[in-house]
This record gives C-alpha cells, sequence and structure tokens, in this order.
C-alpha cells in the first residue's frame, strides 16, 4: 500500500476547522472526549461554537437536536460505542424522528480501538443506525474521504451518522481529484471473476486481497461502498450481474452491517453467493488493533480465502 | 371576581376540548394534562411572544413538552391560539392526523420539539436556550417537565448542563401532581427533595400553586429577572384538575373516560366559570 497513511479521526479534526470558517452555523458538541475525537481543533479556532457537555452522552444528542431547531448544524462527537449505544433512543427520538439537521461524528470505532477491549469496541454501531428512519450512515475508507464526507454532510440537511477510526489507516484516495456523493458507492479496480465489497478500514484491505488474489489467476472487483445507508443498490446489483460472486468485508459484526445490508439488496434482485468477512458475531478483547484484526479474521488473507470459496459456490 | 377571569375561561374551554378529544379517540392521557392547563394557558395567552400566523418566527418564546403524553394539553392550547381549526382535535389519535399521540414538531404547527419519549424535553430546551445565547437573541425557552418524568437520569445531565453554561432564558416548569403510571411518585421512586435536588444542582427555584394564576404569573416575571441561572419553578398542581373522579387518581393517567364519564366530566367543567 502507499505509505502515507491518516486517521479518520484526523481527518475529522481538520475538516471541522474547515467547516468552522465556510459555515457559520455548524457548531461542535463532545462529551469529554475532544482531544481522542479531535473536536478541540475546532474548538482552539472557534470556543465560543464549541458546546462541551461532560461525560453524557444522552444530554449530547438532546442539546444538538435543540440546537438544530435554531438553524444549527450541530457536530455530536463521542466513541462510537456511546454515541450510538448509550444514546441510541435519543438518536431515534430526539434527532431522527423530528428529522433535525444533527450530524453525529462518532470516533474509535470497532476492533481497532484496540487495548481498551470490549467495552470500548463498537462492532454494532452501523447495524444499529441503519434501521432507524431518516438515518443517513457513512463509514469512510480513508482520511480523504472522511474529510470530504464531512464537509459534504454540512451541507446535507437531516440527521447523519457517520463512522470514524482510532488508528491511522492507508490513504487510498487523492484529495485533489476525489469527490464525496452520499449515496453512491465506488469501484475502485476492476475485475470478472468476484466482488469484494468493502467498507471503511477494510476498503484497503480489500485491494490487498485483489493483490493476492490475482497471483492465483483469480480477478476481483473492488468496491468501496462508504455510505451504509442510503446504500448504492446499482453498483451492487451491476458487480452481482457481472461477476456473480460477492465478499463483503466490515469491521463490524457480520450481523446487521454491510453485510447484511448487501445480502439484502442482491436477494431482492440478484441472488448470488455471497460470504461476510467480519467479526463473527463475538465480542472483542483487548490487543493491539493489528492483533485483533489477524484474531478476528478481518485482513486481507481472510478476504482471499473468502473469495476463493464464494468463487467456488458461482453457478455454473 | 379576580383579574384572572380570561384566564380561567380560557383553561377551562381547554379542559373540556381535552376531555371531548380524548373521549373520541378513546385514547390519550387526560390526568396530565388536565394538571397542566393553568400553565400552559399563562404561557400562550399571557406570556409569550409568538405568532400562530408563523408558527416558525425565529425570535419567537420556545415551548417544549417534554412530559409528551400531555399532548392534549398542548393541542387544545395551540387550537384555541389559532395554530389549526378546532375540528382538528377530534382526530387526535387517529389515522392520518396532524395530532400524534405525543407531539410531533414535523406534524402540528406551533410544536416546537418532538417529544414522548420521557426524559429528553430539558436537553432540547438547553439547546435551543443556548443557540439563543450564541445569536444573542433575546427569545426565552420554556419547558414542561413531569414529575416522574425527573426520574430519568437524562434529565440530571440536561439539569447540570443548564446551570453550567448560565441558561438564564430557560424557565422550567415541574407540573409536580405527585402521581405516576404505577401510583404515588413516593411510593414507585421519592423523587424528593426536589426542590433542594435543583438548588444543589445551580438552579433558581420557585415554589407555587399551579393552578394559581397569580402564582404563575409572579413566578415567570421572577425567573425572567433572575440572571446566571435557569429557573425552574415547582409547581404543585392536582392531577386530573377539574374533572371530580379524575382528581389525585393514578388510574386517569392514560384512560380514556366513557360516554357517561365524559357528560360529567363537562358538565363539572361547565359549571366551574
Amino acid at each position: 500500500m502507499t505509505a502515507k497513511a491518516m486517521a479518520t479521526r484526523d481527518a475529522y479534526g481538520e475538516a471541522l476547522k474547515e467547516l468552522g470558517k465556510i459555515n457559520k452555523n455548524v457548531v461542535v458538541l463532545d462529551a469529554d472526549l475532544s482531544k481522542s475525537t479531535k473536536t478541540a481543533e475546532f474548538q482552539k479556532e472557534f470556543p465560543e461554537r464549541f458546546i462541551n457537555v461532560g461525560i453524557a452522552e444522552q444530554n449530547l444528542i438532546g442539546t444538538a437536536a435543540g440546537l438544530s431547531t435554531t438553524g444549527k448544524i450541530p457536530f455530536a462527537s463521542s466513541f462510537a460505542m456511546f454515541a450510538t449505544g448509550r444514546a441510541f433512543e435519543i438518536i431515534r427520538n430526539s434527532v431522527a424522528y423530528p428529522k433535525l439537521n444533527v450530524k453525529v461524528a462518532a470516533t474509535h470505532a470497532g476492533l481497532t480501538v484496540g487495548e481498551d477491549g470490549a467495552s470500548h469496541q463498537a462492532l454494532e454501531d452501523i447495524s444499529i443506525m441503519r434501521t432507524i428512519p431518516n438515518m443517513v450512515v457513512i463509514n469512510p475508507a480513508d482520511g480523504i474521504e472522511a474529510k470530504k464526507a464531512i464537509l459534504k454532510l454540512a451541507e446535507h440537511v437531516g440527521p447523519a451518522y457517520i463512522r470514524l477510526g482510532r488508528s491511522k489507516v492507508p490513504v487510498i484516495f487523492d484529495e485533489s481529484n476525489y469527490e464525496f456523493e452520499i449515496g453512491k458507492g465506488i469501484q475502485i479496480s476492476d475485475g470478472n471473476d468476484v466482488t469484494i465489497i468493502g467498507t471503511g478500514i477494510m476498503v484497503s484491505m480489500a485491494l490487498e486481497a485483489k493483490e493476492i488474489l490475482s497471483k492465483e489467476g483469480i480477478n476481483a472487483r473492488v468496491i468501496n461502498i462508504h455510505t451504509i445507508k442510503p446504500i448504492d443498490q446499482d453498483i451492487i446489483i451491476k458487480s452481482a450481474k457481472e461477476t456473480g460472486a460477492i465478499v463483503t468485508a466490515e469491521e463490524h459484526n457480520v450481523i446487521g452491517g454491510l453485510g447484511s445490508a448487501v445480502a439484502e439488496v442482491i436477494s431482492e434482485n440478484y441472488p448470488v453467493p455471497l460470504i461476510r468477512v467480519g467479526v463473527n458475531d463475538t465480542f472483542g478483547e483487548s490487543g493491539s488493533g493489528d492483533d485483533l484484526l489477524k484474531k478476528y479474521g478481518l485482513t486481507p488473507e481472510n478476504i482471499a480465502e473468502s473469495a476463493r470459496k464464494v468463487v467456488l459456490k458461482k453457478k455454473k | 371576581m379576580d383579574n384572572y377571569c380570561e384566564l380561567k375561561e380560557i383553561s377551562n374551554k381547554l379542559r373540556k376540548n381535552i376531555i371531548n378529544m380524548i373521549h373520541e379517540s378513546k385514547s390519550g392521557h387526560p390526568g396530565g394534562s388536565l394538571s397542566a392547563c393553568e400553565i400552559l394557558t399563562t404561557l400562550y395567552f399571557k406570556e409569550m411572544k409568538i405568532d400562530p400566523k408563523n408558527p416558525k418566527w425565529e425570535d419567537r418564546d420556545r415551548f417544549v413538552l417534554s412530559k409528551g403524553h400531555a399532548a392534549p394539553v398542548l393541542y387544545a392550547t395551540l387550537a384555541e391560539k389559532g395554530y389549526f381549526p378546532k375540528e382538528e382535535l377530534m382526530k387526535l389519535r387517529k389515522i392520518d392526523s396532524m395530532l400524534q399521540g405525543h407531539p410531533d414538531m414535523k406534524g402540528t404547527p406551533g410544536v416546537d420539539m418532538s417529544t414522548g419519549s420521557l426524559g429528553q424535553g430539558l436537553s432540547a430546551a438547553n439547546g435551543i436556550a443556548l443557540a439563543g445565547k450564541i445569536d444573542n437573541k433575546g427569545y426565552r425557552v420554556y419547558a414542561l417537565l413531569g414529575d416522574g418524568e425527573v426520574q430519568e437520569g437524562m434529565i440530571w445531565e440536561a439539569a447540570m448542563f443548564s446551570a453550567h453554561y448560565k441558561l438564564d432564558n430557560l424557565t422550567v416548569f415541574l407540573d409536580h401532581n405527585g402521581l405516576q403510571i404505577d401510583g404515588n411518585n413516593e411510593e414507585v421512586m421519592n423523587i424528593e427533595p426536589i426542590d433542594k435536588k435543583f438548588e444543589a444542582f445551580g438552579w433558581n427555584v420557585i415554589k407555587i400553586d399551579g393552578h394559581d394564576f397569580k402564582q404563575i404569573i409572579k413566578a415567570i416575571e421572577k425567573s425572567k429577572n433572575l440572571k446566571e441561572k435557569p429557573t425552574i419553578i415547582i409547581a404543585k398542581t392536582v392531577k386530573g384538575k377539574g374533572v371530580s373522579f379524575m382528581e389525585n387518581e393514578a388510574g386517569w393517567h392514560g384512560n380514556a373516560p366513557n360516554d357517561e364519564q365524559t357528560n360529567q366530566a363537562l358538565n363539572e367543567l361547565g359549571g366551574e366559570i
């Protein structure tokens, strides 16, 4: 992969600083994690528009809801576990139901939180958020995509969830020519034998898996689904038709996230064999992010192995 | 005769409409609606800077009904104030109605915040009040909490916030009727001393009789003059107020009266003014 790497939470901090300058209505809320979520970057520049609610995630979201009714564009931040878990019902009832313009920007999602262990590893957040009506769910693949997505979300009117990570991830996209469009999947690499659909940090691993497979004569298409909801049905159906087999890859429980969303699309439109790579309905544990990804089966080799299997299941 | 005759007349109309609409829908919450009639009457007909012809006027005072199940009193008030035709009241809780079982800001003109799940309204009121501070707007934010509702932890997250951010443009009423679905607050989960709790969280606390217009008006006036702190007006009220068989009965929290009970209730209310 490229030598460049950046954590999506760092991109969030940068994007907020830009947003603060270009949009006076942007306000940022945090629940005592501003250094970790990188909202402190915004606080430094725009202290009058930064609100720390203390360790109180329910009030974090409820306050953001109130602010948004006056025309503010609140970005409410915490760790993914607490934002979507603890504050779920507030997001549902006080934000999504009235369709308020609140952005829930959650960092430290997935296994790669690492050493803090299972209590801090949100593996359910995509599932929880995508089941809420009116909610847009975004999971960027790298720092560039994260930054562009955040800037775009400030223009989008309505509730949204954006999932960000703690650890550095390889940079895939080029800032100068990358355009982010909510709900639009991106084909990163062509191929006709199988499609690997990745989201978040698993997109760069999907590209690595493609390299592994190409040495064996398997030509894998790679697609980045940054928006889990609304999901890009067209790109998924097209790939199902053209490659006849799909592997999904996500740093999330295999239940309810990207894999489930893709399964819904193909089973209702163009059924083809599918294998989901992700955390296999279990809690994580303490360890380094890389060690955890290996132990729980979220590596390029795991994706490649699933691709080999799904190719064998293709209809002849 | 005192000076509050007109307000009394309005709150009596609200009570009748509450009974009528809940009877018509065969569903709804009369007890906690009837206990808040004087408070909403005072806010909407005496106090708040609002324009029913322009419900989204950005400089308007706001009201958040945190105890969202008391939607009938809010709907009756908004209809009386002219936000929508009174005929709509008879569609409460029915399919395709603008009047949902709990307040929906996207469906009902004049509703400033969607509520219903208890404990969430104070946070929203905080957000609106804080936005007013950030933008140097002169509007005030009013909220009505239930006394059972303060058992929710989120209320105390929010209470801490209001004081921390010195939201003196926020006036909260606590509709302290002493009853919740399963019985007395004291038996279900004692909230007392509720005044001391809010004081300890940094609030101005005013205690009044929540059915006495003079005291309600005076308390609001006082809250507007108290600076640097949010104010909570703990209003002692009677659940089911105005209807003899509903008064102080937890059973009337969420039950609709039948035809006979409705007639009796309307007769009693008709006799009040």
